[in-house]
This record gives C-alpha cells, structure tokens and sequence, in this order.
C-alpha cells in the first residue's frame, strides 16, 4: 500500500520542477544563441575606430626569435605607413592548418596568411580566394633567390612572397669521416654506397634515421626520384598521377641497394626523430656519420643530443649516373605570405617592405631564418647554414617537399610505401603502383 | 517472493492489479497519463544528448561511410559498398583483426589470470598488503601517453634501461630491438598493457573477493578443503560475475586500443603494432579520406557491438539476472 501512496505523490510534484528546469534550460539556450551571434563575423579588411586600414597578418611564428620579431617588423611597416594597421594573428601549426581548411571551405581567407605553397595553395587558387601577386611582384622578384620563389609559382603567376626557404641534404659528422678514411664527401650516388661502406667497415653506424616516423625514409626516396627522373619527370609524375614509370622504379632500386648494407642505426625503424634516442640525437651524440635532413637539423641535433659543434659538415644529395636530373636539383621548402582576394591594397605593400633585402636581413640574423632576397645572404655566418644557402643559390630545378606538393593521401603513402620498402615488404615496383593506386583515387 | 519477483518485473501491476484501489475509472487513467508524462519528461533531456552525441555520430558516420570523401564540403562521390569491399582487400585492416584478436587471446590467457593471482595473494594477511595493493595500481592511474613515453625510453634498443639492466646480469641474449623489431614489437606492447592494466583486474577481484563470505571458506576447511580445493571450488565461483565482467572489459578494452600503440609506434614498424583505431586514425586524420575512415569506425563499431550484445546474452546474463541465488532453476 505504501508504494501505491509513493507512486501517487510523484507526479504530482515532479512537473513543477521540470517547468523550472525547463525555463532554465530555454535561458541558457537563449544566451547560447546571443554569444553565437556575437562571435559570427570578425570583420577583416576593414577599418579601425580611428580610420586606418586595418590588414590581418596571419602567421605561425610562435617561437622565439620570430615570435616577437614579427610584432615589430608590423609597427616599423606602422610607423612608414599612418594609415594602415597589420592586425597579427598568431597560431600554432597544426591549430593553424585546421583554422585554415575551415576558412578555406567557408570561402574566406585572411588578408595575409602563411603558406607552404604546392597542393594546398593551388588548391585556394582554384577556388578563386587568393590575389594574384604578380604584377605588385614583378618589379623586385629578381631580388629573391629562385628556388625560394617556386612552391609559390603556378602558370607563370607568382600567388606567395617567400619568407623562409631550406633544403633537404646530407649533414655529416666530419670527424667520424676522418675516422673511417674518408677525404672529401661522396658526389655519386656509387661514391655514396662506398662511403657508407667504409663507414660501417670502421665500426661505426653510418646513417641516422627516424624510422617510426616515416618521411625521413621518404626523403631519400624522393631525391633519388629528382635524380633519376628530374623535377620535370617528377612534376609530370605529380600532374599525370602516374608513378608507375622506369626512373621511379630505379629510385626505389638504389634505395634498396643502400638498405642492403645494414647502414641504419640499430632498432632505427622504432626510433623517432627529436625524441631522446630519436634520429637526431644518434647524429648530436656522435653515434652515426649521417643524416639526410632539412636546414633544422643542426639546430634539432643540439637540441634532442649533445651536438657536435665544428665536427658538422653538410653535403647535397649525390647525383645518380644515367639519371635525368642535375646533381644541383634541390628538394626542400620553406615559407611564404599569400594575399587573399580582394585584400587592401596595403597587404601587398606590407610583403614588399617586409622582403626587402634590408629587412630580410634582419629576419636572418634577428630571426635565425634562412634569407630568401640575394642580398641579404651575406647576414649568415653559420657555415652550415651558408652551405645549405649556396645549394639553394646555385639550384637549377626546385621540388616541394611531397607531403605539400601532394594531396594528403598520397604523401601518406609515399611515406608508407617507402617505410615498407625500408622495412623489407615493398619492392620497388610496389611502392610505385601503391602510390599511383591512391593518387588515380584522388 | 512471488509478489516480490513480479513487482520488480514489471512497474505498474500492484496499480492496476490490486484489487479495491478504486473503482472509479478516472483517477487511474490519469495518474497512469501522469506518470508516463513524468518519465517522459525525465528521460528526454538524456534521450535527447544521446541521440545528439551518440547516435547521430553514428548515423552520420554511416552515411560517410559511403562515400569516397576528402571532408571539404558535402560528401558527393558515392561509392555504395566501396569502401567495405575495399576494407577487405586492406592487408593491413586485415592484420588488424588478426593482430586484436592476438592481444585479446593474450590478455585473456595471460593477463587476467596473473590479475587473479596478485589479488588472491594480496587477500591474504600479509604485512604491508595495502602498499602493494596502491603500488599495482598506481599504473593504471597513470595517462596512456606517460606510460608509452616512459616505456619508449626504457625500450631503446641497446641504450635503453631494459637492455642496461639485461646487460649488467649477463642476460643480453635477451635484449634487443623491442618496439623496433617487426617481431618483438607485439609482445613488447602486450607487456606494457599488461603492466599498466593489471592492476586494474587485480582491483576488480580484490573487491569481489571481499564480498564472498568468511564463512563459507571455514565450512568448506571443516569440510577437509586444501587451499587449492577451496580457491577451485568457493572462490571462483563465487567470483565468477566479476571475472565475467573483467573479461568483457578487457575484450573491448583490446578492441579499442589506440593512444599507447600511437604513442609509442604509431602503428609501426611498418604495421607490426598497429590496430583498428591506428589505421582509423591514419586515414580519418593523416591522409583526410574521411569516407574510408568511416567505414572502418563503423566495422569496429560493429565488431564490439556484436561481441557485447552476444556477451551479454550468452555469457552476463546469469549475472544480471543474480547469479548467486540461482533463481532460475529454482522457479
């Protein structure tokens, strides 16, 4: 009986309670909707409250030194130009690349905004977002170093101003080198197998390399790709979707020809590449003769290892005999500055005044970047850094790296299919069908 | 007993059935109205975030799953099955299964009897019982991510704490590549999750242990019992829904396992290590084909699914039913 008297109590209290927990929740939704409106629109390209124009500067310095090298390159542009404020908006990376595929698909772009050029950007000028520079550029782009310019280069009609350029090659430790007999730094690929030979003949681990990590693998199989087929039969490769040709194949030959000789550290396909026992620290600890690696990587080896000073030496990847492409190829890449379309006409004054030889030589020597203007070349004083700058100032052709050249799913696989060829389960000829498999998909 | 059993069964017979509450027809029927009015009102706030967060990410991941789509803009290319078809030709989704399907077989077969026994030891009286008891389960407590970077290190081949320490007692035989070899990759993984997770087990049977009564073990040691007639013959049966439910836990939790193996391989080398939810993330979030990432986020979906509905209608339903009293058979 007692249940039935419970039972009869509850309902009669309960609808009171939810009536008020229904007001409540109609409230919140309410002030939900308020603060969505608020925040919907945040108005770039327009003016500031006293009149100037206001150009939002998208970019991801979030490190020091350019962290706060930015903000005062904006105010001396400020100080030469009364009328215009550069609203800088700084993000993350990855935060920075997921804002961005947004903002892509809704159609508005920042007024400037980082790029690394290749698919990413195309893929923005296909849609019509972003200005053409050519014009505003022609007049001072025989300033910049060539390669610099060309991720950003399509048609013949520049879409970025560069502001950072690197190159990919070998960095070695010379004093391993003497150890091991070794007078000057191999220029063939054949010099290169004898040198990594000789290495491992003298007792020590010739090549570093972040196996868990996969594009580290790839590099070598991408500039034995610009070796053997050029950046031309590259690019075709890229545009036909097609890398089933001969000189892919013979890449990924020579690939595994360097794989045959054990060369790698030990347990290399676990390691990763900045982590304590990673690719980077093997080659700051002194552990392996070399590396192939971007401009970064001085810095990284000091970093996740000891470092090893004036024993650092830096080569171009060696040339391959038969192969159609120069011995002075470079893969790399770097940074530059897009203009949205139908920016302020200030967002491309500022690039102007931000590339030229003056300022980048600040950004070189203040902001620890590699210089993109011809000029400013004369601010490194870090060898390494110069050698890797002359590779660049003497380059003939130019190749992105792929993981931005190429739609996502098909630099994964070339990191894939490569690690597995490093690994032992690809052969050559499966890595290059994988990799047209997913990009005929695309 | 019968009123009891009836009375839990079903929620509103001692209303309508009890004879004499009233005869008015009226004040029933709007009571009944009132309180279906009042669960409606109760259980439409959680309905609601559950269709919103649970099930419309699941229809929606469906309805992707048919699609060959990069996510920019709205899905278009439609491919039907294509994806699914696909999904079996993958020789890696392919070594996922097979690669689960090993780790549920070694936890089962390893890691939950070892649980077992630190917790029938640790039931004993024994000095400093509580310490050890925080100490096993201290991993548990600790963050995936923590335990994959920690491990990384102590598993770097030759430099690592592991190879040291097998080094310095002559044992070096056993070292090696660890996480680094296409071989040793899986064993070393299943030996971080069973460090980290036993521990959790050995809590689950700690606290089932309690609940069996000393009384039964003393009849059953008047009775003659040894230790190990009293462990084959009270006290696993009586642990049997925990052990039940620990399996199931561990099954799902293998099913689903994703930041360790992220953390310390992301999968590799060269697949060696990777699961369902790696090969997931690898194509939801690295190569952006979104519509075959679906389509692997459903087959795991419903390979969980399929593995709890049966489980529970085969394996917990003694369970949830109450196991102890046997009422079943009884009735």
């Amino acid at each position: 009986m007692r249940a039935v008297e419970r039972g009869a109590q509850t309902p009669s209290t309960i609808p009171a309670l939810n009536r008020r927990g229904f007001l409540a929740a109609t409230a919140a939704a309410g002030l939900g909707a308020t603060a969505l409106s608020a925040c919907s629109d945040s108005g770039s390209g327009s003016t500031d409250s006293s009149g100037r124009t206001v150009v939002e500067w998208w970019n991801i310095q979030t490190t020091e030194p350019s962290k706060s090298l930015w903000p005062k390159r904006a105010k001396d542009f400020e100080a030469a130009h009364p009328d215009v404020r550069i609203k800088l908006v700084t993000l993350e990376n990855d935060a920075y690349k997921a804002k961005m595929t947004a903002l892509t698909s809704s159609g508005k772009l920042p007024d400037i905004y980082h790029t690394w050029g290749g698919g990413v950007l195309q893929q923005q000028i296909d849609a019509g977002l972003v200005e053409d520079l050519t014009a505003s550029v022609k007049p001072w782009s025989g300033t910049l170093v060539p390669a610099s310019r060309a991720p950003y280069e399509f048609d013949g009609k520049t879409y970025a101003v560069p502001f950072d350029i690197g190159a990919v090659g070998f960095w070695c430790n010379k004093a391993l080198f003497k150890k091991a007999g070794i007078a000057a730094p191999p220029s063939t690929w054949a010099d290169f197998l004898d040198t990594v030979q000789k290495v491992k003949d003298a007792g020590i681990t010739p090549l570093a390399l972040a196996g868990k990590e996969k594009w580290p693998g790839m590099y070598y199989w991408a500039y034995l790709s610009m070796r053997t087929a050029g950046v031309d039969g590259m690019q075709k490769a890229i545009d036909g979707k097609d890398f089933t040709g001969d000189p892919f194949v013979a890449a990924g030959r020579h690939l595994k020809d360097l794989v045959g000789l054990d060369p790698f550290q030990k347990g290399f396909l676990g390691a990763g590449y900045s982590t304590p026992n990673g690719e980077a620290a093997t080659m700051g600890n002194g552990k392996a003769a070399m590396e192939l690696m971007g401009q970064w990587a001085p810095v990284v080896q000091a970093d996740a290892g000891k470092g090893i000073g004036d024993d650092l030496g830096f080569f171009p990847f060696p040339a391959v005999a038969g192969g159609s492409g120069a011995a002075t190829d470079v893969f790399g890449g770097g940074g530059g500055y897009a203009v949205r379309k139908g920016a302020p006409d200030a967002a491309a004054e500022f690039l102007k005044f931000f590339m030229t030889a003056e300022s980048d030589r600040i950004l070189v020597t203040k902001g620890a970047l590699m210089p993109v203007v011809k000029e400013a070349r004369s601010a490194l004083t870090d060898p390494n850094l110069k050698a890797v700058s002359d590779t660049l100032g003497k380059s003939t052709g130019f190749q992105l790296y792929l993981d931005q050249a190429l739609p996502p799913a098909v630099g994964q696989e070339v990191n894939d299919s490569v690690a597995a060829l490093i690994a032992g389960s690809k052969s050559p000829e499966q890595v290059t069908r994988s990799i047209t498999q997913v990009a005929k998909s695309q | 007993m019968t009123t009891t059993s009836t009375h839990t069964r079903d929620e509103h017979p001692p209303l309508a059935k009890e004879p004499g509450v009233s005869p008015h027809n009226r004040r029933p029927r709007r009571r009944r109205v009132r309180e279906w009015l009042t669960a409606v009102l109760f259980t439409v706030p959680a309905l609601a975030l559950f269709g919103l967060l649970v099930l419309l990410p699941i229809m929606y991941a469906l309805y992707v799953s048919f699609f060959n789509w990069g996510g920019f803009g709205a899905p278009s290319d439609f491919t039907g099955l294509g994806n699914f078809s696909r999904l079996l030709d993958d020789p890696v989704f392919l070594g996922d299964l097979w690669r689960g399907l090993l780790l549920v077989v070694l936890s089962l077969a390893l890691q939950l009897p070892f649980a077992l026994a630190m917790a029938v030891l640790l039931n004993q009286k024994l000095r400093g019982r509580a310490f050890y008891r925080m100490l096993f389960f201290a991993p548990y407590v600790l963050s995936e991510v923590i335990t994959g970077i920690l491990f990384g290190m102590i598993f770097a081949p030759d430099d690592g704490l592991a190879d040291e320490v097998l080094g310095s007692i002559g044992l070096d035989a056993l070292g090696g590549l660890w996480f680094a070899g296409q071989d040793t990759v899986l064993p070393t993984l299943f030996l971080v999750m069973m460090w980290k997770y036993f521990g959790f087990h050995m809590m689950l049977y700690l606290a089932g242990l309690q609940g069996i009564p000393a009384e039964l073990h003393e009849a059953a040691r008047i009775d003659g019992a040894g230790p190990w007639q009293r462990f084959r013959h009270v006290t696993l049966p009586l642990l049997g829904p925990t052990i039940r439910m620990s399996v199931f836990l561990s099954v799902i939790g293998a099913i689903q396992l994703f930041d360790l193996v992220w953390v310390v391989t992301q999968g590799g080398p060269d697949h060696h290590s990777e699961t369902m939810a790696v090969t997931l993330f690898q194509f939801g979030f690295k190569r952006f084909q979104v519509g075959y990432a679906s389509a692997i986020s459903i087959a795991m979906f419903l390979i969980s699914l399929v593995f709890a509905l049966a489980y529970q209608r085969f394996v917990l339903r003694r369970d949830t039913e109450g196991a102890l009293t046997n009422m079943r058979s009884a009735r």
